[in-house]
């Protein structure tokens, strides 16, 4: 009978970090639905961006309070994690506090997750402030699921930072009565506040209350890793990887198509012969598809981008198109690509293998307009804190409409007919390129 | 502005056996839009003030693609561009010098993997160069101690990290260089990049280049000064909008240092 909470302990651990392990495994399964991209050159600089990036932080500060409010909860979660650590061997073993014996160092471990913990509250609670009752505009513009998930990643942290709280001021309380198991251990500069409260409490009850907030906490802890999947909290794990795969060439330089220059290569050669059959490796698989229309045509960094992206919103605030009322929001195409991913991944799970299902990236979430009005400014991905660039995703998908479609507003059909037929985006002949310089 | 600049052009530099030191891509804007064309003479004066050994190539030059590409048109684009790259491998060109940012940043970045590497500098990099090896002189002139505010151009700035290179030019204007709220990395576009030049905004309730002008007029500039034949275009048009062409000019780097030399 007396390993019965160890057993427990053991199936909830096992079971919600299996669950936890599954849904991951979908993720790396859908992100491998993408195209190959090489992202393995310059490892020193992806080191160094991962470590300036995701662990530094040093995007986010460019925004200062909301940088360092989310310097706060994410030290608090990261440090706090080692005290997860304790639990599950205590909850495993059946012992308490094992990690007492460090002495003053655990005095001052528990110490610290304890000012971290309130501070965490205190961030939390600013920033719950300013997604709902300060008016700034890209979380206002947020609606359903993802302001709901906004908040409710708030409410879990203000619950998990209590019951920690609460479990330690019993457990104060319990060591001051000197109950049986309560080793004196352990520094309270926080919850001793709180333990007064405790005062007249019976050493049951206390016990009660200290194992019920210690459960509860550890669950708690289990049941938000299972909930990051569906969240766009997986940024907490994926900030890593994204920004260590992220793109290293300069912000302006697009991918020059390699189909494209296999074509283009051909076309110019002038031995090439026009009516020669094609090589035998082409005419196995089907002729390659320019640009994107679906998830599938996109590469595995961008799908990876889109589970990566915390819908912040600092893209969106600072895109020329979204800022002067165009429909394009470059959050909103990092949320759709997700979204037709996790539907496209379903998919998958309920049948096998993918099965047309009528509907694509294209049109189904983004439309022609919003693709249409980006000024490939960059401004998107300079101001995205995890590296994403949701104008690779549109340019690709431009590149479906054109080449695919011939699906261009006329104004940029007359453009392009201009530079294929004299070289220059207007009408000029380009016999007349140096005019100017007699004019 | 009529008057006939000397134009060398790589032909006649060819002919006569010789390389110049650098090409000047004039680009498309550079070559045909009447307000670009200005900021091209004003550029070959420095060229010709400096003693620099350049040439052009003419009738041989072709769009780059960069609007093509930027439309999602990757078969133009490197059709375009395997073009070129032929008529400047040709020639040899080792270093190239161009005043649009575009042109700049196609050059420089995606020309390269289909067979054209060469030294690409913007015309405010290469003059800033200029300056440093003491062939260039610039002072103040007319515009000293005039208020100017710099607009930084998508291509140049974010897209290739130049920040530095034209501001250090109208420093050297004795000018009272003001920056705008929104600069250098969190520069606000001016609304003509993406091949947005070539076709009518999406619905919405402003144009990108109100906004941006808006920008620049809280700085209560005298001048506005660009770096891109198509920011410059966007920004003169704001300044119109807002009827103010009378009080703000707005001038290219090049054509700042020109002018203020009177050359
Ligand atoms: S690159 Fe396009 S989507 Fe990104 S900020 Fe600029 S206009 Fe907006
Ligand atoms: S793409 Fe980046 S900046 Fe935009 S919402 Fe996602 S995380 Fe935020």
């Amino acid at each position: 009978m007396q390993y019965i909470p160890n057993i427990l302990f053991v199936i909830a651990l096992v079971a919600g970090i299996g669950y936890f392990t599954k849904n991951i495994r979908k993720v790396i399964r859908n992100i491998r639905l993408g195209k190959d991209v090489d992202r393995s050159d310059n490892k020193g600089a992806r080191w160094k961006n991962m470590a300036m990036i995701a662990l530094g932080q040093s995007k986010m500060v460019r925004r200062p309070i909301a940088g360092i409010l989310h310097i706060v909860v994410y030290l608090g979660f990261i440090i706090i994690n080692l005290e997860v650590l304790e639990i599950i061997i205590d909850g495993i073993f059946g012992t308490h506090r094992v990690f007492a014996p460090l002495g003053s160092f655990y005095d001052f471990l528990i110490g610290s997750f304890e000012i971290l913990a309130l501070l965490v509250l205190v961030s939390v609670v600013l920033f719950w402030i300013r997604r709902n009752v300060i008016n700034i505009r890209r979380f206002k513009t947020l609606k359903g699921w993802p302001k709901n998930d906004g908040n409710i990643i708030l409410y879990f942290e203000v619950v998990l930072m209590t019951l920690f709280l609460t479990m330690n001021a019993a457990d104060l309380q319990l060591q001051a009565i000197g109950a049986e198991h309560y080793i004196k251990a352990g520094a309270y500069p926080v919850s001793q506040y709180i333990s007064p409260l405790f005062g007249g409490v019976s050493e049951g009850s206390l016990i009660i209350l200290e194992r019920t907030a210690w459960w509860l906490h550890i669950l708690g802890i289990l049941v938000f890793l299972n909930y990051l999947y569906f969240s766009k909290h997986l940024h907490i794990l994926l900030a890593f990887p994204n920004t260590f795969f992220a793109d290293l060439k300069p912000k302006g330089e697009f991918d020059n198509l390699e189909a494209v220059t296999k074509e283009v290569m051909l076309m110019m050669d002038p031995n090439a012969d026009p009516f020669a059959a094609p090589a035998e490796d082409e005419e196995a698989g089907e002729p390659e598809k320019f640009g994107a229309s679906d998830v599938m045509d996109l590469n595995w960094a961008q799908l990876l981008n889109s589970y990566t992206c915390t819908e912040c919103g600092r893209c969106t605030s600072e895109c020329p198109a979204n800022q002067t009322g165009k429909k394009l929001s470059p959050r909103k195409i990092m949320m759709d690509t997700r979204d037709r991913l996790q539907e496209v991944g379903a998919n998958i799970d309920k049948n096998g293998s993918f099965v047309d299902d009528g509907k694509q990236l294209l049109n189904d979430y983004i439309t022609a307009e919003e693709l249409w009005a980006c000024t490939s400014c960059n401004a998107c991905v300079e101001a995205c804190p995890v590296s994403i660039s949701p104008l690779s995703i549109i340019m690709d998908m431009r590149r479906y409409l054109v080449m695919e479609q011939s699906a261009a507003p006329s104004d940029l059909n007359n453009m392009m007919s201009n530079i294929e037929n004299n070289g220059a985006p207007w009408p000029f002949n380009q016999m007349d390129r140096l005019n100017w310089s007699n004019e | 502005m009529s008057e006939t600049v000397k134009v060398p052009t790589m032909a006649e530099y060819m002919a006569e056996g010789k390389q110049p030191e650098v090409l000047f891509w004039v680009g498309c804007a550079g070559s045909f839009d009447d307000r670009a064309k200005k900021i091209t003479k004003a550029f070959v004066k420095l060229l010709h003030n400096a003693n620099v050994d350049f040439a052009v190539l003419g009738t041989e030059e072709s769009c780059t693609g960069d609007p093509a590409k930027r439309a999602g048109n990757e078969f133009l684009f490197q059709m375009q561009a395997v073009t070129n790259i032929e008529v400047m491998n040709a020639y040899e060109i080792k270093k190239v010098v161009t005043a649009c940012p575009h042109c700049f940043n196609t050059i420089k970045n995606e020309y390269p993997s289909l067979g054209g590497e060469y030294e690409v500098m913007h015309h405010t990099q290469f003059l800033k160069s200029l300056l440093d090896e003491g062939r260039l002189t610039v002072e103040g002139g007319k515009f000293k101690g005039k208020r100017i505010t710099f607009h930084d151009p998508c291509y140049l700035g974010r897209a290739n990290n130049v920040y530095e290179a034209p501001r250090d030019l109208l420093k050297k204007l004795e000018v009272e260089l003001i920056e705008m709220k929104r600069c250098k990395r969190n520069g606000l576009c001016c609304g003509a990049g993406g091949a947005q030049m070539f076709k009518e905004p999406e619905p919405g309730n402003k144009d990108v280049n109100i906004e941006r002008t808006e920008d620049a007029l809280e700085t209560k500039p005298d001048i506005i000064a660009a770096g891109c034949p198509f920011c410059n275009t966007m920004m003169t048009d704001g300044v119109k909008n807002k009827e103010k062409e009378d009080s703000i000019e707005v001038l290219d780097v090049a054509e700042l240092i020109a002018n203020a030399q009177d050359l």
